[in-house]
């Protein structure tokens, strides 16, 4: 797994954020995703789109190792987040996804107070000495998630209370706390209204500055506004990757055109 | 409910294009039989509801009912002085409280003729109407001697026979003469009753004491069982609550899906149907004769119990665990959480009231458990010297609630018949205190989401 020469290891380090070579994911006898390769880049929005079941989202959650929960699923081939194979022995998976955060369908804030929600990562990271740090985290978190106005001034309120595109954007805000380097979000938009999905969509846009955000979606238009890379993905195979101006206008795979052009999916 | 709203539309609306389009006015034959349907299954519903209110208005009304004078007595209140010198001969002789009584009698007598009482008695209906006074007085002598020369006011217990007239259960029509009480001694009581010598008043003894013998149903208390059935459900509560909930996480949220895990859960789920006295023998084959732990002692019980609780506790909080949204642990895991804070810190919360409701019922179960009791001799224990030494701890021998109630039924004398349907009255007490403190629980750590 760990048998890339060095020389291919230090350009990817200097290319790309993650680099995934040959993955195959298994759930159970299922082969759900073959040979996939691609180059993410670090500070950019990498969308990937695909029909549903094409294996998109079972990808995503392979880069932090979400799919180490079930106990079916096996993963081949290397995923390198800055060089690193994520699926060394060595690697903790704990401290792997609070450096790749993850961002999930269902807005899923915990039932405890707005507060605790974004605190909770910091907390159990260590990442404040004392309660004026983490208020800190908290107010700064919120705020890059654009959510403080109108949380500000019920931090001690629940969660649960919000509405679904004050709730997203939390769990954004909580996913922040831990200063990841890499979020993955994964169909972040798909419960929400129009006006909250614009929201959020501006939001992604903001923090690209200073994350590397990959995310999974339905929809082509929202692709097509907030990412600079797309990927295209159909019955677990990497259809085509680039630039998503070229992705949308000039597609070399005729099933991505037939794709994005609605005939199928 | 969905197709009731949607079945006017959803059969309207491809009629339009037909020719003749439908009245919603006119039901059709399928609705009526649909309506009338649901109509039946509402009544089967309401009916059951009442079958089962009707039965358990009845439950309580004749429990109350006959429960009730279990939790009255009828004492003899008098005023009577024992003298130096008559202390000194009472206890010179042989038969000491024998000599208490003759001297009580007497005492009696001669207050009974100062108020005018006209009823012919004699000094061995005094004996038949009250119990057995003799030890009474005489203990209360021996530990107060200063009280000598005095008038002292005393509540001496009546006879059963007496306690069983007092309360209807004999009449003038139904009593036999015999040595235990005559005919003619009821004028006597009746005489006392109306000057307010005996008097029925509230059974304190009967929920603190501990139980009698066989010939004295008037003196057993159920309050030695309620401790040993409480300090049972103390080691049922420490040791079935933790051993259960972590068997259960760790089946739930850590352990492999491998055939192993399937037996490990068959097993369970069939450990929750064993019949109790299973458990019964299983508990005095190991712990009493393996592992040499005291017995009648609650620490036994309480482990016997714990064996039948588990099954009971695992399979409720897996359900609760089961039913904390998967999203919880994903947003958890997602923030950088290992498994056992995902656990620790956001699914266990949340599946906490179904825990409780789990544990409750579990508790529920093994307090009203009398079979795998029989067997490990928490049962026909007749306390010595209560309450000194005697109901202090685990390993103390001891009875419990269902226990006594069963030994009281199964005795001849018709008033420890009484003494158990009080009895019964006091575990449904018990019970119900048990359950509110769980729904004051529950209520504590609900939370929405």
């Amino acid at each position: 797994m760990n048998d890339m020469p060095k020389i291919e290891q230090a350009t990817d380090m200097t290319d790309s954020k993650i680099s995934a070579n040959k993955v195959q994911v298994y759930y159970g006898d299922t082969h759900a995703i073959k040979d996939v390769d691609i180059e993410i880049q670090p500070r950019s929005v990498t969308a990937f789109i695909g029909p549903s079941g094409c294996g998109k989202s079972t990808f995503l959650r392979t880069i932090n190792r979400m799919n180490d929960t079930l106990d079916i699923c096996r993963v081949k081939g290397s995923i390198q987040i800055d060089g690193e194979d994520i699926y060394d022995p060595k690697v903790d998976p704990v401290q792997l996804r609070a450096k790749v955060g993850m961002v999930f369908q269902k807005p899923n804030p915990f039932p405890k107070s707005i507060y605790d929600n974004v605190a909770y990562g910091p907390r159990i990271h260590g990442l404040a000495r004392n309660r004026a740090e983490l208020d800190d985290i908290v107010a700064s978190s919120l705020q890059k998630a654009g959510l403080w106005e109108e949380a500000k001034d019920r931090l001690d309120e629940p969660g649960t209370g919000m509405s679904g595109g004050q709730q997203q954007r939390l769990c954004i805000a909580r996913a922040i706390a831990v200063s990841p380097e890499v979020i993955l979000m994964d169909e972040p938009c798909s419960a929400l209204d129009p006006i909250a999905t614009a929201k959020v969509e501006e939001l992604i846009d903001e923090l690209r500055e200073n994350y590397t955000i990959v995310i999974v979606t339905h929809s082509m238009q929202q692709a097509a506004r907030v990412s600079q890379r797309t990927a295209f993905f159909h019955l677990g195979i990497l259809v085509e990757e680039g630039p998503t101006q070229d992705i949308f206008t000039n597609p070399v795979d005729k099933r991505t055109q037939d794709y994005i052009t609605g005939r199928f999916g | 409910m969905t197709d009731a709203t949607l079945s006017p539309d959803g059969a309207k609306a491809p009629e339009k294009t037909s020719a003749q389009p439908r009245s919603l006015y006119a039901t059709d034959e399928l609705t009526k039989k649909r309506n009338a349907s649901e109509k039946r299954f509402q009544a089967y519903g309401i009916a059951a509801i009442g079958a089962g209110l009707f039965f358990l208005v009845v439950l309580a009304y004749s429990i109350i009912s006959e429960g009730i004078p279990a939790f009255t007595r009828t004492v003899l209140t008098v005023e009577f002085t024992v003298t130096q010198e008559q202390f000194d001969d009472a206890e010179s002789q042989l038969f000491k409280t024998r000599a208490y009584e003759v001297v009580f009698t007497e005492a009696m007598s001669t207050q009974f003729q100062q108020k005018n009482i006209q009823v012919p008695f004699d000094v061995a209906a005094i004996e038949r109407i009250v119990g057995k006074p003799g030890s009474t007085i005489r203990e209360f002598y021996r530990a107060n001697p200063d009280q000598l020369g005095q008038p002292v006011a005393f509540e001496l217990a009546a006879s059963s026979r007496v306690d069983g007239y007092m309360n209807g259960r004999l009449t003038r029509d139904n009593i036999t003469d015999s040595r235990f009480l005559q005919k003619s001694d009821l004028d006597l009581v009746d005489v006392l009753v109306e000057s307010g010598i005996i008097q029925t008043v509230f059974n304190w003894p009967f929920i603190t004491g501990a139980d009698s013998g066989v010939d004295n149903p008037g003196g057993a208390g159920i309050g030695a069982s309620v401790v040993g059935s409480f300090f049972m459900m103390l080691v049922v509560l420490f040791l079935s609550l933790p051993i259960g909930v972590a068997a259960s996480i760790y089946l739930e949220e850590f352990a492999p899906q491998n055939k192993f895990t399937d037996l490990i859960e068959v097993n369970i789920s069939n450990l929750a149907a064993v019949p109790s006295i299973v458990f019964g023998i299983l508990g005095l084959a190991v712990f009493i004769q393996f592992m040499h732990l005291p017995q009648s002692a609650p620490i036994v019980g309480g482990l016997v119990l714990t064996l039948m609780t588990l099954p009971t506790i695992i399979i409720s909080t897996r359900a609760s665990l089961k039913a904390v949204p998967p999203s919880i642990r994903d947003a958890a895991l997602g923030v950088g959480a290992s498994k056992m804070q995902a656990v620790f810190h956001h699914v266990l919360p949340l599946a906490m009231p179904g825990i409780l409701t789990g544990t409750i019922i579990g508790l529920a179960q093994a307090l009203g458990e009398t079979a795998p009791l029989l067997l490990i001799g928490m049962v026909g224990f007749v306390a010595r010297g209560y309450p000194d030494g005697f109901v202090s701890g685990f390993m103390d021998p001891n009875s419990a609630m269902p226990a006594q109630i069963y030994t009281w039924a199964a005795r001849s004398d018709f008033a420890f018949y009484e003494k158990a349907w009080g009895g019964i009255i006091v575990l449904l007490i018990f019970l119900l205190s048990m359950n509110i403190l769980a729904i004051i629980l529950r209520r504590r750590f609900e939370r929405r989401w």
